[in-house]
């Protein structure tokens, strides 16, 4: 039994065998069901999610596992009922793992100090997103082999990214190069203390990059003087196809979704041949059932 | 109970009077009578008290203390608060008005008086609001929190965000003299914040305080200190540019104290480590070089007072998400052993250190005690320098066991407290309340 609260604090040698195991789990390879058969995995989503709990979903009942799903919406959140008591009923009925998101930065280590199950975290606030991490690295390893020596340049709101965040842990752990791109107002203080390199400058770093990560602008920032529109976002920071092509040749381009089409990318972009977004998606299954096999069978 | 006490032959430390060695000190009817270099010959009836090897130092006094009565009994009231108090070996708390019901007013103060009066363990002295209810819209009373016996007025917890009110403050208060004590933080540079805006923020995914969340408030207090003529105390100092500021303000004979909070001291932001609840308080912990700076005006005189802001809390305030955690630590039972931490490091003498502790927040209050001078109150706190000890929340006298200093090993410790010739702790024990003495 092992917790995934976060990357950090994750080896090298950790991380590639989980990424190994993950190819074990693409279509076509040989039932898993036997893993998990007879256990129970509760999906504990305390934030709205469709992507990242239903691919969980489905990764736990690839390995034969049971699902609880359990949503904010309709529970007794609405009542008052504290984040330790909702997962401590979870916990009562008996599953091997709780995957669980919340909106705090921090929830799944409280409940990982108070219940015996492995916690996954599948997103807490902006603090750690790892199994799209996870999924964001097998795709690229899909395409390079190794990510030594290679760049992945990450642009748009790193402040309130936990995207962000697990990918620079990630990428930097698997040896790659990790460049923040981004107006001053969404890069957090001492991102280089944890191994980025920053610039404010799309266009000077685009061309040394062997990856393209776009984070998602969220619209409400507009009016909290972070950005004073999106309008001026895209000029500025938007991955236009005047931008693509300054890209290096067999660059790609990847976005952990959901799309503002035209802010952080332009469809033209998305939907173009350098775009490994789709493969992301699709990768995410395989990698959350190794995730679960390694902190749950 | 003797009303003499002969303390034979401890190390007396008092700032106040540049007396540091061994001295007997004669106390009765409740004042220091003499302190003498040589034997004092033991008068009879006389409790004799042998301090040999011990400290003998003035009470210790804390500006900043949340004793939560009226309104939050669940978390301390005042006897538990002062039972704390003199655990830790202080002779005299301020007791923060940000009550569950506000103290804006003479009840509030005349029912912690009467509170205190009843514990009769220590010395208390109620702070009342600025603003009724600490909305920060209309002040407060504060001729009749004064007559009351309030020592200063504050809405701690709170800043006082509207600049003009605090101007009229500051001004209003010059015909009472009293300390306007201010918690300085703009709510628009903070809001959202859970802990110093860092790298270990970053690390955590958490919402930054920047330090100019409290700098910005500390240099616009001080400009409306400068025209209005007032006093300002600057409660929980807890970063560089605000004791540079008021290093400067002092220089320049502006009539401002400020305290800082043992934990501001002795802990960094990255004590937060995995989202430890009992790492977050307002102002929260700052960077390493923020600490170092705090260290220097400890030792340079900018900073007047060692104030707890002993705050308690239940165990299910703070075991919850951190953005949720309720902010506050109880200090008054690991204040001497932290700033122990620095004299034993060679940052603090301990001449200064009890400075920080008696005189300094005395002068900075205008309150009785803090020396021992033949006259003065017979407030006497005893201290073991030598003994090794491990806080332990659970043996707290607090009713609230929230500190992030649990398990931590600590050089020297209070042994006694005598509050006006009173013994109210010895070696563990707190003494009985005055009802039943």
């Amino acid at each position: 039994m092992r917790h995934l609260l976060g990357i950090e604090g994750w080896r090298r040698d950790e991380l590639e065998s989980l990424l190994d195991r993950a190819k074990a789990h693409l279509p076509g390879a040989p039932d898993t069901t036997h893993l998990l058969r007879g256990k129970v995995v509760a999906n504990l989503f305390f934030e709205d999610s469709t992507r990242t709990r239903t691919s969980f979903h489905m990764a736990a009942k690839g390995l034969g596992a049971s699902v609880l799903n359990w949503t904010h919406t309709g529970s007794s959140v609405s009542k008052g009922e504290t984040l330790l008591d909702t997962a401590r009923n979870i916990e009562a009925t008996g599953p091997v793992a709780i995957v669980m998101r919340h909106r705090s930065s921090g929830a799944p280590h409280l409940v990982a100090k108070h219940v015996k199950c492995a916690v996954i975290n599948a997103g807490d606030g902006t603090h750690e997103h790892p199994s799209q991490a996870l999924l964001d690295a097998f795709t690229l390893r899909q395409r390079w082999g190794s990510l030594d020596g290679r760049t992945v340049l990450i642009v748009g709101d790193v402040l309130h990214s936990r995207v962000a965040r697990s990918n620079l842990h990630c990428l930097k752990a698997l040896g790659a190069r990790v460049v923040m791109c981004g107006p001053p107002t969404l890069m957090p203080p001492g991102l280089e203390s944890l191994g980025a390199e920053v610039t404010h400058n799309l266009d000077a770093a685009l061309p040394h990059a062997d990856a393209v990560m776009c984070l998602r602008i969220q619209l409400e920032r507009q009016g909290q003087a972070f950005l004073p529109s999106t309008r001026e976002y895209a000029r500025l920071f938007g991955l236009s196809a005047a931008r693509e092509e300054r890209m290096k040749a067999d660059a790609v381009v990847m976005h952990p979704g959901p799309i503002n089409r035209g802010v952080e990318l332009a469809p033209a972009v998305a939907d173009g041949p350098r775009s490994v977004i789709l493969e992301q998606v699709s990768n995410g299954v395989a990698v959350r059932r190794a995730i679960l096999e390694v902190c749950a069978a | 109970m003797s009303s003499t006490v002969l303390f034979r032959r401890g190390r007396v430390i008092d700032p106040r009077n540049g007396v540091d060695g061994v001295r007997d000190v004669l106390v009765r009817d409740g004042k220091v009578v003499e302190v003498s270099e040589a034997p004092l010959p033991v008068p009879s009836s006389a409790e004799v008290v042998d301090a040999t090897g011990k400290w003998v130092l003035p009470g210790f006094i804390d500006l900043h203390v949340h004793l939560r009565e009226p309104g939050e009994e669940g978390k301390e009231t005042v006897l538990t608060g002062c039972r704390a108090a003199v655990a830790g070996g202080f002779t005299a708390v301020v007791a923060m008005p940000n009550t569950k019901v506000v103290n804006d007013s003479a009840m509030v103060t005349e029912l912690v008086l009467n509170r205190a009066r009843a514990a009769g363990l220590c010395h208390v002295y109620p702070a009342g609001a600025i603003t009724k209810g600490l909305k920060g819209e209309e002040l407060a009373e504060m001729g009749e929190l004064v007559s009351a016996g309030c020592v200063a007025i504050t809405d701690d917890g709170r800043p006082v965000m509207n600049a003009s009110l605090m101007r009229r403050t500051l001004q209003y208060a010059t015909q009472f003299d009293v300390p306007v004590m201010v918690h300085e933080e703009d709510l628009t540079l903070s809001a959202g914040g859970a802990m110093h805006e860092g790298t270990t923020s970053t690390r955590l995914g958490l919402r930054g305080i920047p330090a100019s969340a409290e700098v910005a408030m500390v240099a616009r207090d001080l400009v409306l200190l400068e025209e209005t003529k007032g006093r300002l105390h600057v409660a929980h100092v807890s970063c560089e540019g605000s004791v540079r500021l008021i290093r400067e303000a002092k220089r320049s004979g502006l009539r401002v104290t400020c305290e800082v909070a043992p934990h501001h001291f002795i802990l960094d932001d990255r004590a937060v480590g995995d989202y430890d609840t009992h790492a977050k308080m307002a102002p929260p912990l700052r960077a390493d070089t923020d600490v170092q700076a705090l260290r220097e005006a400890l030792v340079d005189g900018t900073v007047d007072a060692i104030a707890t802001d002993h705050a308690p809390h239940g165990v299910l305030d703070k075991q919850v998400e951190f953005e949720k955690g309720i902010n506050g630590i109880v200090g008054l039972e690991t204040a001497l052993g932290l700033t122990l931490e620095l004299v034993h490091a060679g940052v603090l003498t301990a001449n200064r250190a009890v400075e920080l502790l008696t005189h300094g927040p005395a002068k900075a209050f205008g309150l009785p005690g803090g020396h021992l001078a033949p006259g003065a109150p017979a407030d006497v706190t005893v201290v073991d320098p030598d003994v090794e000890w491990t806080v332990d929340a659970h043996q707290f006298h607090s009713r609230s066991r929230n500190t992030p200093f649990h398990g931590r090993q600590q050089k020297g410790r209070v042994i006694q407290t005598w509050v006006t010739g009173h013994k109210v702790f010895d070696t563990g024990q707190v003494g009985q309340s005055k009802e039943s003495r």
